[in-house]
């Protein structure tokens, strides 16, 4: 399966994404513009990195959101392709609707850089599928914005319906998400949104490879 | 040529952690009778247009397309 990278400016954990991409899929993936309005038919897996997108201006992802390429990007998950929005990339998808709640400030108010851990909530997901369901995997987080919120109705249908895939655990809830929310997918299945970045902890060198199982399921890499 | 404000505020019932900051600083200023505070934006717009109605249409699409998330804000349309 090929992946595409989405490129917007301010983003800047785009390379390390590329870099951990090309690692799994032996392969660079696809880099796409924000101006373009189209993606390739061959492209199975769209990833939207972390960062700054827009200066963080209005509020986090709000203007990347409604860039020319995201109409693209909706238009393929809604014919069932894979997206995944890590951290910035998260907070793209649900201000542009493509999944529920919203990302607000940390409850410490502090921009926070750190590891934490991870429980894999639901491994029956495209994503997940090449983790144990229940494991618990370490993941950097840095982020100043990843305080999950959804109202009380929302919430209790994502939690019945399995969208919560990633809850911090532990203890390592860096920002204040309700529930210990740290990824969720829509309800068709091929929408992921995450505040950690598993990109960062792919090769031996990064001090961990728990971050790559997600790729490698993403990619359809795994014997399920 | 209009001018309007459109103020964005936080829905009920989602927790304001700058508001609560900024209510503990006031405190710690000597302003001791401060119940609450809850922090928003405010955006001063000019519209081209002379026709109050299709402002007040234009901004409230404009609020809930890009200006407020209506996840989490409720926004007001002001047309001097």
């Amino acid at each position: 399966m090929k992946a595409a990278v989405i490129l917007l400016p301010g983003l800047n954990r785009d390379r390390d994404m590329i870099a951990a991409l090309t690692d799994i899929a032996g392969e660079p993936p696809l880099t796409i513009w924000q101006t373009e309005t189209s993606i390739p038919d061959d492209i199975g897996l769209i990833v939207i990195p972390g960062g700054f997108s827009y200066g963080d201006y209005l509020r986090c992802g709000a203007i990347a959101a409604r860039m020319p390429v995201m109409k693209a990007v909706r238009e393929k998950a809604e014919r069932g392709t894979r997206v995944i929005g890590v951290c910035n990339g998260f907070q793209i998808l649900v201000e542009g609707g493509m999944l529920p709640g919203a990302l607000m400030r940390n409850s410490s108010l502090k921009f926070v850089c750190r590891e934490v851990e991870l429980e894999i909530a639901n491994n029956k997901t495209v994503f997940t599928s090449a983790y144990a369901q229940g494991q618990i995997i370490r993941c950097p987080v840095a982020h100043h914005d990843g305080n999950y919120f959804a109202d009380a109705a929302t919430l209790d249908q994502i939690e019945a319906n399995d969208q919560v895939v990633l809850r911090y655990a532990n203890g390592t809830n860096p920002n204040g998400s309700v529930n210990d929310i740290a990824g969720i997918i829509n309800k068709a299945g091929n929408v992921l949104g995450l505040m950690p970045h598993p990109e960062n902890l792919i090769t031996a060198a990064h001090g961990g490879t728990d971050g790559r199982a997600l790729f490698e399921s993403a990619l359809d890499l795994v014997d399920a | 040529m209009i001018k309007a404000r459109v103020t964005v505020t936080l829905k009920n019932g989602v927790l304001d952690p700058q508001g609560k900051a900024i209510e503990h600083a006031l405190g710690g200023l000597g302003f001791s009778g401060v119940g609450q505070v809850r922090q928003g934006k405010v955006f001063d717009v000019v519209l081209e247009t002379a026709d109050r109605a299709q402002a007040e249409a234009e901004l409230k699409a404009m609020g809930e397309k890009l200006l407020a998330n209506t996840v989490i804000e409720d926004f007001t349309v002001e047309v001097e």
